[in-house]
C-alpha cells in the first residue's frame, strides 16, 4: 500500500494526541508550551498534506506559513510571560498559578 | 467710467472702512496713537473716492442698458438713473436669492454725507479721545459703524439692507456703551439696542411679507411686481401693512415716536459718536430707508408715516424747550428734525425730506462737534481745577463762552441760525420746502390733515426758541462758574470740522436763490420716484403725470430763460410739474416762507427777551407754568410710561406667573409628593417583607448552586483545557 | 514497499517516539532535545509532501528560533545549578485522566480520518513552491501578510515589555 493522504493524517492525529497529553499533564509552563508546539505542528502537517493531495495547493503552504508566524509570535510572548511569572513566583508551575480563580 | 467700474468703485468705498476696522481691532493696540491717523487717512481716501463717484454720477446721464441676462451670475442694469448689480448669491432648488449693490443720485449724495461726516468725526476724535485707554478700539468701532452705514446706502435689496441695518445696530451699541464702566453708558447702549430690536422686528416682518409675495429681495423687482398689480395676499391693505412694517424699522433707527426714547440717552457715548449717530449714520438710515422704498408706500401707509413724523417733531420740540443738558437739548432737536424729514416723506414731499436730511446732517454734525468742543474745554478746565463734581455738560454751569471760545461760538451761532430756519442758510431752504409741502398736503386732502402743518409750524417756532435759548445760556452773558471762565479755544483738529461744516450750511451750495431751493442742482438730482402702487391705493396727486420728464426740462428752461417773468406766470403754466402735489407745493411756497420766517423770528425774539435781556423772568415763567414745565422737563414721562407699562408690566406679569407657580403648580407638586410619600410608605413595607423575601430566597438558591458549581472553577489552565477537549470530543460524537 | 514508504515510516517513527519523549520525559532537557527531533521529523515529512519551502522554514524557524527560545526559557526558569532540572508532572490520577482523553481523541481522529472520503485531486508534478508562495503572499494574501508583520512587531514590543525587569 503506497503512502496516501490518510497516512499523513493519522500521523498528525498521533502527534496531536501527544501534544494534548503534554499540555494536560505537565506542571512546568515551558513544557506546556512544548506540547502546544506539537499540536501546531500536527496541524501544519495536515495543511501540507491537503496541499498535496486535497488540491489545496499553494494556499495550504501559505496557511502553514501563517501558522508558523503565529507560533513564533506566540512563543515569544508566552516565554516573556513565563519569565515574568518566574520573577514573581520563583517557579513556573501552572497548577499553582490560579490567581484567576478569585 | 464703465458701469462695472462705477460699481467696483462703490464696493471699494464700502469696504475701505471695514479694512480700517480690521486693522485697528487686530493691530491697533500694538501701534498705539498712530492707528487713529491710519483710520483718518483711510476715511480721507474713502471721502475722495465717494466724491468722485458722486460728482460723476450727478453730472453724467447714463443710458438705460442691461449687461447680462437675469439667468447670469452677475447682471448689471442701468435703469432710470439707477445703476445696480444683481449677483446670484445662492440658489437652492427653485429659490434663487440675489444680492447686489446699486448707485443712484440718492445713494451718491448719501455716500458723500456719510464719508465726509465720518471723516470729520474721525479727525475730531483724534484730539477728543486722546488719552482714552481704548483709543484704537474706538477708531475700530467708528470704522465698523461707517462701513455698516455705507452698506445701507448702496444696498439694492432688502437682504443687504437688513444685514447692514443690524450691523449699524451692533456698532451703535458698541459705541454708545463705549465707556461701559459707567453704568449710565452701558444702560444707554442696551436701551438703544433693545428699542431698536422692536422696530427691527417690524422691519423683518415687512421684508418677509414682501419676500413671500414676490420671491425676491431686490427693490426694483419688488416695485415692478407691485406695479404689475401683484399685491401681498392680493389685498391693498396688506401692501399698506407691509409698508408700515418696513417703516417700523425706520421708527426704531430714526428714533420716531414712540420709539424715540433711546436717542437722547445715546449721548452717553463719546460726543463725536453722538455727532456721527445724529447726523450721518444711524438715524439717517431710517429716513434713507423710507426714501429708498418710497415707491411702495400706499396712501394709507404715507398718512401713517406723516402722522408719526408730525407727532415726533412736535413732542420732541416741546421736550427740548426745558432741558438743561447741552447734549440732551441737541438730541431732542435731532429727534424733532428727524420727525420733520419723516413727515415730509409722509406727505409726499420726497425731495425736500431728503434735502433736509442732507442739510441737517451738516449742521447737526456741526452742532454736536461744537458741543463736543465746549464739553472738551469745560472738562479740561474742570480737570485743571480738580473739580470732579460739576457736570461739564450742564448749560447752567456755562455762560460767557463767547469770549473764551470765539471760533466755536461763531460756528455754533451760524449753524443755530441754520437749524432755526433763518434765510441764507441751508436749513431755511429745506425746512421751508417741507413746510410748504405740509401745507400743500393739507390743502389737497383737507379735514384733520390740517393738524399736520399746524404742528409742524409750531415745532419750527419752538426749534428756533430752544436753539437760541441754548446758545444764549451757554455762550452769552457772564460765566456762571469759574470753570466756564477759564475755558480755552480748542486746537485746529477740533475747530477745523466745525468751520467746514458751518460753511457747508450756506445756501449757495444748494441753490443760487436763497429763498427757493427748487431751482438748485439738488432738486434736479433728486426727483420723486414713480410710485409703484396701483392708482386705487395711492393719492391721485402723487401719481406722476404723463410726459412729466419733458415738462420738467421745459420748466427749468422757462425758469432760467425767463427769470424776469413773474412767478405768477410760471405757476399758471400748467403741466410743468411732476405731479399735482409739486404744483400745489409751489403755490404754497411763498406762504410757507412768510409764515416760517414769522414764526422762527418770534421764537428767536422770545428767546432773546427771556434769556438775554431778561425782560421776562425765566424763573417766573417756570413757576407760572409749573405743570407744563415739569411735563416737558420730564420728557412727557415717556421713560416713566414705558417703565410702568412695558417694564413693570413684564415684571408684574412675571410676578403673577411666579405667584401662580408658587401656589398652584408648587401646591400640585407638593400634593402629589405627599400622596407619593404615603403610598411609598405602604409599598415600602410590602417590598421589604414580600418582594425582598422572594428575592432573597431566589438569591439563596442561586448562591447554593453557585457554591456547588464554583468548585469546577479551579483557576488551573489545564483543567480548562481538559474540559475544552472533552467538549470538543462530545461535539464530534454529537455530530457524527 | 518502496523507498518512499520506508522514508515515510522512518520519519513517522522519529516523530512519534521523540514526541512521546517530549511529553513523558522526567528530565526537562531531554524533552527539549527530543522536541528538536520531532521538528526535524516533521520537516522530513514536509519534504516528502513536496513542500520544500515549508520544510526549510520549519528548520529555520522552529529549530533555529522557537526551540532556542524554549531552551532559553528552560535555562532561565530552572535552577540549573540546583538538583532539580525536572519537568515535574501532576498527580497519577490526572495523568491517567489525561491519557484517557488523549487516547479517546487519538482514536476518534484516526477513525474519522480513515473513514472519511476525502476529496482528492490529481497529483501535481513537483515544482518549486517558493516563487508561487511569494506571489500569493504579495497578491491574494497581502492583507494577511501585512497583518502578520504588524502582529510580529506587536509581539516583539509586547514580549520586551512583559519580560523587562521592573525597577
Amino acid at each position: 500500500m503506497s503512502i496516501g493522504l490518510t497516512h499523513y493524517l493519522v500521523l498528525a492525529a498521533i502527534l496531536f494526541s501527544f501534544g494534548i497529553f503534554g499540555i494536560l499533564t505537565r506542571k512546568n509552563a515551558v513544557l506546556v508550551l512544548m506540547g502546544l508546539e506539537l499540536v501546531l505542528n500536527s496541524a501544519n502537517i495536515n495543511f501540507i498534506a491537503f496541499a498535496k493531495f486535497g488540491g489545496l495547493n499553494i494556499q495550504g503552504h501559505v496557511a502553514a506559513i501563517f501558522v508558523i508566524i503565529l507560533a513564533a509570535a506566540e512563543v515569544a510572548v508566552a516565554l516573556a510571560i513565563v519569565l515574568n511569572i518566574y520573577q514573581n513566583y520563583r517557579h513556573i508551575n501552572v497548577d499553582e498559578i490560579d490567581k484567576l480563580k478569585e | 467710467m464703465s458701469p462695472e467700474n462705477i460699481l467696483l468703485l462703490s464696493a471699494v468705498v464700502l469696504v475701505l472702512p471695514l479694512l480700517g476696522f480690521v486693522f485697528n481691532i487686530f493691530f491697533g493696540k500694538r501701534i498705539g496713537k498712530p492707528s487713529a491717523w491710519i483710520a483718518v487717512i483711510i476715511l480721507g481716501i474713502d471721502l475722495v473716492l465717494s466724491s468722485i463717484l458722486c460728482i460723476y454720477k450727478l453730472t453724467t446721464d447714463l443710458a438705460n442698458q442691461t449687461i447680462g441676462s437675469s439667468a447670469d451670475t452677475l447682471q448689471i442694469i442701468i435703469k432710470d438713473g439707477l445703476i445696480h448689480s444683481k449677483l446670484i448669491w445662492l440658489s437652492v432648488g427653485d429659490v434663487v436669492i440675489k444680492i447686489g449693490i446699486g448707485l443712484d443720485n440718492l445713494a451718491a449724495i448719501m455716500l458723500i454725507v456719510v464719508t465726509l461726516i465720518s471723516f470729520l468725526v474721525h479727525l475730531f476724535s483724534t484730539e477728543y479721545m486722546s488719552g482714552d485707554p481704548r483709543y484704537s478700539r474706538y477708531f475700530a468701532y467708528l470704522g465698523l459703524f461707517t462701513f455698516s452705514m455705507l452698506g445701507i446706502v448702496i444696498a439694492n435689496n432688502f437682504l443687504f439692507m437688513y444685514i447692514f441695518w443690524e450691523l449699524v445696530g451692533i456698532s451703535s451699541y458698541l459705541l454708545i456703551g463705549f465707556w461701559y464702566e459707567k453704568k449710565s453708558a452701558s444702560d444707554a447702549g442696551k436701551k438703544a439696542f433693545l428699542v431698536n430690536r422692536i422696530g427691527d422686528l417690524g422691519f423683518l416682518i415687512g421684508i418677509l411679507i414682501l419676500y413671500s409675495t414676490f420671491g425676491t429681495f431686490m427693490f426694483d423687482e419688488i416695485f415692478d411686481g407691485i406695479g404689475s398689480g401683484i399685491l401681498p395676499f392680493a389685498s391693498g391693505s396688506m401692501l399698506t401693512i407691509a409698508g408700515i412694517c418696513v417703516f417700523c424699522g425706520a421708527i426704531g433707527k430714526s428714533a420716531q415716536w414712540p420709539l424715540h426714547v433711546w436717542l437722547p440717552d445715546a449721548m452717553e457715548g463719546p460726543t463725536p459718536v453722538s455727532a456721527l449717530i445724529h447726523a450721518a449714520t444711524m438715524v439717517a438710515a431710517g429716513v434713507y430707508l423710507v426714501a429708498r422704498v418710497f415707491a411702495m408706500f400706499t396712501a394709507d401707509a404715507l398718512t401713517f408715516i406723516a402722522v408719526i413724523g408730525t407727532i415726533t417733531a412736535f413732542i420732541s420740540a416741546t421736550i427740548a424747550l426745558t432741558q438743561v443738558d447741552f447734549k440732551r437739548v441737541l438730541a431732542y432737536s435731532t429727534v424733532s428734525q428727524l420727525g420733520y424729514m419723516i413727515m415730509a416723506l409722509g406727505v409726499g414731499s420726497y425731495t425736500n425730506g431728503f434735502f433736509h436730511l442732507v442739510t441737517h446732517a451738516w449742521f447737526k454734525a456741526a452742532l454736536f462737534l461744537a458741543s463736543g468742543s465746549v464739553i472738551h474745554a469745560m472738562h479740561h478746565s474742570l480737570h485743571k481745577m480738580h473739580d470732579h463734581h460739576t457736570d461739564p455738560q450742564d448749560v447752567r454751569n456755562m455762560g460767557g463762552l463767547r469770549k473764551t471760545m470765539p471760533i466755536t461760538y461763531l460756528t455754533f451761532l451760524f449753524v443755530t441760525l441754520a437749524i432755526a430756519g433763518v434765510p441764507f442758510t441751508s436749513g431755511f431752504l429745506s425746512k421751508d420746502g417741507i413746510l410748504a409741502g405740509t401745507l400743500a398736503y393739507a390743502n389737497l386732502t383737507g379735514g384733520w390733515h390740517w393738524l399736520i402743518p399746524i404742528l409742524a409750524f409750531s415745532a419750527a417756532g419752538m426749534t428756533a426758541f430752544y436753539m437760541f435759548r441754548l446758545l444764549i445760556l451757554a455762550f452769552h452773558g457772564q460765566p456762571k462758574t469759574e470753570a466756564a471762565a477759564k475755558t480755552h479755544e480748542n486746537n485746529f483738529v477740533i475747530v477745523f470740522p466745525l468751520i467746514l461744516l458751518s460753511i457747508l450750511s450756506l445756501w449757495i451750495f444748494y441753490s443760487p436763490d436763497p429763498t427757493n431751493a427748487s431751482i438748485g442742482w439738488f432738486h434736479r438730482a433728486i426727483v420723486q420716484p414713480k410710485t409703484a402702487v396701483p392708482e386705487d391705493y395711492q393719492w391721485d396727486f402723487l401719481l406722476i403725470e404723463e410726459n412729466a420728464g419733458e415738462s420738467i426740462k421745459e420748466h427749468n428752461q422757462s425758469v432760467s430763460n425767463h427769470s424776469e417773468h413773474s412767478a405768477e406766470q410760471v405757476h399758471h403754466a400748467g403741466h410743468h410739474y411732476i405731479n399735482k402735489f409739486a404744483e400745489e407745493e409751489h403755490h404754497f411756497h411763498g406762504t410757507a416762507m412768510m409764515l416760517s420766517l414769522l414764526i422762527a423770528g418770534s421764537g428767536i425774539l422770545l428767546a432773546f427777551l427771556i434769556y438775554q435781556f431778561k425782560i421776562f423772568s425765566a424763573d417766573n415763567l417756570e413757576k407760572q407754568f409749573k405743570p407744563l414745565h415739569t411735563f416737558s422737563f420730564r420728557k412727557w414721562y415717556f421713560d416713566e410710561l414705558y417703565h410702568y407699562t412695558a417694564v413693570s408690566g413684564i415684571i408684574g406679569l412675571s410676578k403673577l406667573l411666579a405667584w401662580f407657580d408658587n401656589l398652584i403648580i408648587d401646591g400640585l407638586v407638593n400634593l402629589s409628593a405627599a400622596i407619593t410619600r404615603v403610598s411609598s410608605y405602604f409599598i415600602g413595607h410590602f417590598d421589604n417583607i414580600v418582594i425582598d423575601g422572594i428575592v432573597n430566597l431566589l438569591a439563596n438558591i442561586t448562591g447554593f448552586f453557585g457554591g456547588v458549581l464554583r468548585k469546577v472553577q479551579t483557576g488551573q489552565v489545564q483543567t480548562y483545557i481538559a474540559l475544552l477537549i472533552i467538549g470538543i470530543i462530545a461535539l464530534i460524537y454529537f455530530i457524527f | 514497499m518502496d523507498i518512499f514508504s520506508i522514508v515515510f515510516y522512518l520519519f513517522a517513527v522519529i516523530i512519534v517516539v521523540s514526541a512521546a519523549i517530549v511529553v513523558m520525559s522526567k528530565n526537562i532537557m531531554f524533552s527539549a532535545f527530543s522536541l528538536l527531533f520531532t521538528f526535524f521529523g516533521v520537516a522530513g515529512i514536509y519534504v516528502l509532501l513536496n513542500a520544500d519551502f515549508i520544510a526549510v522554514t520549519q528548520i529555520m524557524i522552529y529549530i533555529g528560533g522557537i526551540l532556542i527560545l524554549i531552551i532559553f526559557g528552560v535555562m532561565l526558569t530552572t535552577r540549573i545549578t540546583g538538583v532539580e532540572i525536572k519537568s515535574g508532572t501532576t498527580g497519577k490520577i490526572q495523568i491517567a485522566f489525561a491519557g484517557l482523553i488523549s487516547l479517546i481523541i487519538a482514536i476518534t481522529m484516526i477513525f474519522l480520518f480513515s473513514n472519511t472520503k476525502w476529496f482528492t485531486s490529481e497529483l501535481q508534478p513537483h515544482q518549486s513552491t517558493i516563487e508561487n508562495i511569494g506571489k500569493e503572499l504579495l497578491t491574494n494574501y497581502l492583507l494577511a501578510f501585512e497583518a502578520a508583520s504588524v502582529l510580529l512587531l506587536i509581539a516583539i514590543i509586547g514580549a520586551a515589555f512583559i519580560a523587562r525587569r521592573k525597577s
